[in-house]
């Protein structure tokens, strides 16, 4: 068999890992780009609006970190994946970095100082920034499971047009669909009274298209794409998570609804991935330019190093990052104020010292 | 212009904007950090409240900062295989290694624990919540360590060889990339140039109101209830962070020319063209001097050295930061050019396979310059630390205009010596990417080698869609930045029935 098509466990295990970094990243910045999809139609207010983004604020850059930490483990464990891919998506992941750029500043900004209209402005940036990244990682996932253009010099030669290919641009309106869904799941949990209700129905509203488009995508995939036959079973275990996600919100299980769609979305990262084994961007050009895992990797050394780091290292941050989930835990408050409900007393003093400062 | 100096152009921007704010970030952290930990453990209840408010206030301009540094960071993450991508694959066994310790050692933790710390306040208990800014600041400086030693290795190789098969740099030892001497002496250097630009900053914030409230008292007359209120904010609450902006920046100051003499010897030890260049000095000169003013245009300086004169020259310093003796042999530009034109060859094969004359000598005007702007500016923050120390001595305070406008105006100035210590540092390097280690040269790869195989139109629309949403960003963040620094300390608010002291900070809550 052809050595490049026989990667070693060292190397699976860094492909996996970086599947798992990527779905993760998908489950966890997923519910966040949900969320401010919801900004412009769900909250009628700007004070609902500040409330729904309240619900991921604190957590929203450590959800990020996923995607970066994930960037780097492709460069450090497959350099040429890292080459070939961020050079070859030029357009599409110049497009993706400004918006991912504003998005990050808009958390921040927005409340920075007052005016309607600023607030406004930095609304319809997150709208904007909740809907263009998942659709963009979408085109970059698509492409790269279905394969672009690949010359001898490992350089993607498909035009920035051919990017546009139909299964990238499904894949694309699916994540978009399905982070939707997961968000809106997301603020069930974080809200209460009227805006809980209002996100319970927006949550029913999109689960049959999310589970159409979603069943679509894996089985076109599967049927055209996968060089796997096993992962038919992420697939289905994709598609059950969102038929359990179905009844979960037939009975008002909260909770669950939230856990379906979270194992959807990883289960369809793993359909994704796995089936692009043993490749990493498979090539529609000439036989033998694709990328494959064993083919694109560091060194043995290099691999062994960066995996027992990471292995020690992963486990830390997942304990603390959930600590921080725990802390912030509380639901949001049914007037649509942002202070926790277990904390009257810092709503009453929050109203005091802000007309202490105003007094200044 | 072509592809590869588009490239360069968009990498050098975006770098040179990310590290605006970053230094920020760093020094930044760990003052809020330092003055969070007065107010925890204050005995006197005055001086809690002050040190709480000064916390929040300078907190609100960091989580300002914050923002404005993620974003350009994003964009650093991509940039090596966006348009460096033959440089990715050469180094890629051995510079990603670093890239990705960053993010799961220092980006974790600062953006868990930033998120944490701002919506923290009264949820989590005082000395833990004190530990979540403590964790922040250590993320940013682990960030800084590991970042520094990526670059380090691509000043100064270490812990590789090549694969001639392959033709690729493999790593041999993490360690020794950790570790490298580049690297132990640089991240001291970048550190202490970042506390100097934050205490710079909290010192010019905290003069200006210091100032503006020992104005307010004179005006109304300090015997009045509103004068003494007034003497009070600037007696009590900025003097003490003036004071504590100009010990910050005398440390830093030390630190920053203590680890710069430390770089400017191991400098002329791996990269001499660097060192020769920073004096533009073209021929070999035993004892050489250090000038402070020369002219003759760029283009005097890019290649024909004869046309440079050096007006003012101090003698025997280029030599002693060389070497710490004065008279130290000192090659030219020139042999050195020569030298390496022996070594690499006189031709290189770019990516395209074409063969292109190499070129050894890095740009003399900006190398030159920016040395000197790295060291000059940092002068505004020498007089300002002398001045705040005699206005502020034995319990005064000043109302002087002058004094108020100058350390504002110093404000900006150790953010562009920063800036222009890395342009000089990367300038400096060119035409490599990968400079060559002189001990074994076999690791290095030519910028020209490195950059990725783009048409030039795509290069200059991105460097367009940069210039401009860096441009608006930046205006931005001044705007932000400015208002709040203007509003001052938040007033501290008791809470009548419990007692409890509470302080706004900016409009966050959860
Ligand atoms: C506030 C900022 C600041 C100030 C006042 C200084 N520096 Fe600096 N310098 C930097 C900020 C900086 C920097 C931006 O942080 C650099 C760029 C890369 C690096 O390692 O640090 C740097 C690089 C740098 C280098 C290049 C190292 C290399 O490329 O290998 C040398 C030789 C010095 N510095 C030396 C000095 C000396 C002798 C100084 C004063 C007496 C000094 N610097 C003040
Ligand atoms: C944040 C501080 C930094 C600044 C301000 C900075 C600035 C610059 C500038 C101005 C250039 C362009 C040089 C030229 O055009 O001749 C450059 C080149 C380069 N720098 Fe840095 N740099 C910084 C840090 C780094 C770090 C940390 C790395 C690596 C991790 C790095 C890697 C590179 C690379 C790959 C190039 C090649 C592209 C080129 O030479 O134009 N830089 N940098
Ligand atoms: C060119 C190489 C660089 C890359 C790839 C890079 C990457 C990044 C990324 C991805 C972030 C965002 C992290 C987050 O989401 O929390 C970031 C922020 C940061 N970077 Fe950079 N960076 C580079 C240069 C530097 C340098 C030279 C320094 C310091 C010496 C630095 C220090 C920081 C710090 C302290 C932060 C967090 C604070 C802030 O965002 O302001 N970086 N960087």
């Amino acid at each position: 068999m052809d050595p490049l098509l026989a990667p070693t466990g060292l190397q699976i295990a860094w492909f996996a890992l970086i599947a798992l970094l990527f779905g993760v990243y998908f489950v966890l910045e997923g519910f966040d780009f949900g969320v401010q999809m919801n900004v412009g139609t769900l909250a009628r207010d700007d004070h609902e609006r500040h409330t729904l983004l309240s619900t991921i604020h604190p957590v929203w850059d450590g959800n990020q970190v996923w995607i970066i930490t994930g960037a780097a483990a492709i460069f450090a464990a497959f350099p040429e994946w890292y080459a070939t891919l961020f050079s070859g998506f030029y357009p599409v992941l110049l497009l993706l970095l400004f918006s991912l750029i504003v998005r990050v500043v808009a958390f921040t900004y927005r409340d920075a100082r007052p005016g309607d209209a600023w607030r406004r402005a930095w609304d319809g940036i997150h709208v904007a920034t909740g809907f263009l990244p998942p659709f963009l990682w979408g085109i970059v996932l698509g492409d790269v499971v279905a394969g672009v253009e690949i010359d001898q010099n490992r350089w993607v030669v498909t035009s920035a047009a051919g990017l546009l290919q139909p299964f990238a641009l499904l894949a694309g309106v699916v994540l978009v669909l399905l982070f939707w869904l997961h968000g809106s799941h997301y603020l069930t949990l974080k809200l209460q009274g009227d805006l809980r209700e209002r996100a319970r129905r927006r949550a029913r509203l999109l689960m049959l298209p999310a589970l159409l488009g979603g069943a679509a995508l894996l089985l076109w995939y599967q049927l055209a794409y996968s060089h796997q036959s096993w992962t038919w079973a992420p697939l289905l275990v994709a598609a059950l998570a969102l038929v359990g996600t179905l009844l979960a919100q037939r009975g008002r299980r909260e909770g669950l609804t939230l856990v379906g769609t979270g194992v959807a979305i990883l289960a369809a990262a793993a359909t994704l991935f796995g089936g692009l084994f043993p490749y990493v961007m498979p090539s529609t050009g000439l036989e033998g330019t694709g990328l494959t895992v064993a083919g694109s990797s560091s060194t043995p050394h290099t691999l062994t190093i960066m995996l027992v780091v990471t292995c020690i290292l992963v486990p830390v941050i997942l304990v603390y990052q959930s600590w921080a989930y725990w802390v912030f835990r509380h639901r949001l408050n049914e007037d649509g104020s942002t202070r926790a409900t277990v904390k009257p007393l810092a709503a009453r003093l929050a109203e005091g010292h802000r007309r202490a400062f105003e007094a200044e | 212009m072509e592809a590869l100096d588009l490239a360069r152009w968009q990498f050098g921007i975006t770098t040179v904007y990310h590290f605006l704010f970053v230094p920020l970030t760093i020094g930044l952290s760990l003052l809020v950090a330092v003055m969070q930990t007065f107010s925890v453990f204050a005995k006197d209840p005055d001086r809690k409240d002050a040190w709480t408010r000064m916390t929040k206030f300078f907190g609100s301009l960091l989580v300002l900062n914050f923002a404005i540094g993620i974003a350009t960071g994003i964009v650093q993450e991509f940039q090596f295989g966006l348009n460096w991508s033959e440089y990715a694959r050469y180094v890629g066994d051995v510079f990603g290694a670093p890239l990705a310790l960053e993010g799961l050692i220092a980006f974790f933790l600062e953006s868990v624990f930033l998120g944490l710390w701002i919506f923290g306040w009264n949820k989590l208990p005082e000395k833990i919540h004190l530990l979540t800014i403590w964790a922040v600041a250590l993320g940013t400086t682990c960030s800084a360590y590991f970042i520094v030693a990526a670059n380090s290795f691509m000043q100064h190789p270490v812990g590789a060889t090549l694969n001639p098969e392959t033709g690729r740099a493999e790593l041999d030892s993490l360690w020794a990339v950790l570790t490298n001497v580049t690297t132990l002496a640089a991240f001291p250097h970048v550190i202490a140039g970042a506390w100097l630009v934050a205490a710079a900053f909290v010192t010019g914030i905290a003069s200006w109101h210091m100032v503006k409230h020992h104005r307010a008292a004179d005006d109304v007359g300090r015997d009045t209830e509103e004068g003494s209120r007034q003497h009070e904010l600037a007696r009590g609450l900025y003097r003490p962070t003036v004071r504590f902006g100009v010990l910050a920046m005398v440390l830093a100051a030390i630190a920053l020319v203590v680890s710069g003499d430390q770089q400017a010897q191991i400098m002329f030890k791996q990269q001499p063209m660097k060192m020769a260049s920073a004096e533009a000095l073209c021929e070999t000169e035993t004892g050489a001097s250090f000038s402070i003013l020369t002219v003759g245009g760029p283009d005097a300086f890019a290649q024909d050295c004869s046309s440079i004169t050096h007006l003012i020259e101090v003698p025997y310093v280029t030599s002693f930061l060389a070497t710490h003796t004065f008279d130290a042999t000192l090659q030219g530009v020139d042999e050195l050019n020569a030298q390496a034109q022996e070594e690499f060859g006189s031709t290189v094969t770019d990516i395209h396979g074409n063969q292109v004359t190499a070129e050894y000598r890095p740009n003399l005007f900006v190398t030159y310059w920016s040395f000197r702007l790295m060291m000059g500016l940092a002068a505004f923050s020498g007089v300002v630390a002398l001045w705040a120390l005699w206005a502020t001595r034995k319990g005064r305070t000043t109302g002087s205009r002058a004094f108020q406008w100058f350390t504002v105006l110093a404000i900006p100035m150790p953010f562009f010596a920063n800036s222009a210590g890395w342009v000089f540092t990367e300038m400096g390097r060119q035409p490599w990417v990968v400079h060559p280690n002189p001990d074994d040269p076999t690791v290095r790869l030519m910028t020209l080698q490195g950059v990725s195989s783009h048409p030039a139109g795509w290069v200059v629309a991105s460097l367009i869609a940069f210039t401009l949403v860096y441009g608006v960003l930046a205006v931005v963040w001044f705007l932000l930045i400015r208002r709040t620094a203007l509003q001052g300390a938040p007033l501290p608010h008791r809470d009548p029935d419990t007692g409890q002291l509470d302080t706004p900070m900016l409009s966050f809550d959860y």
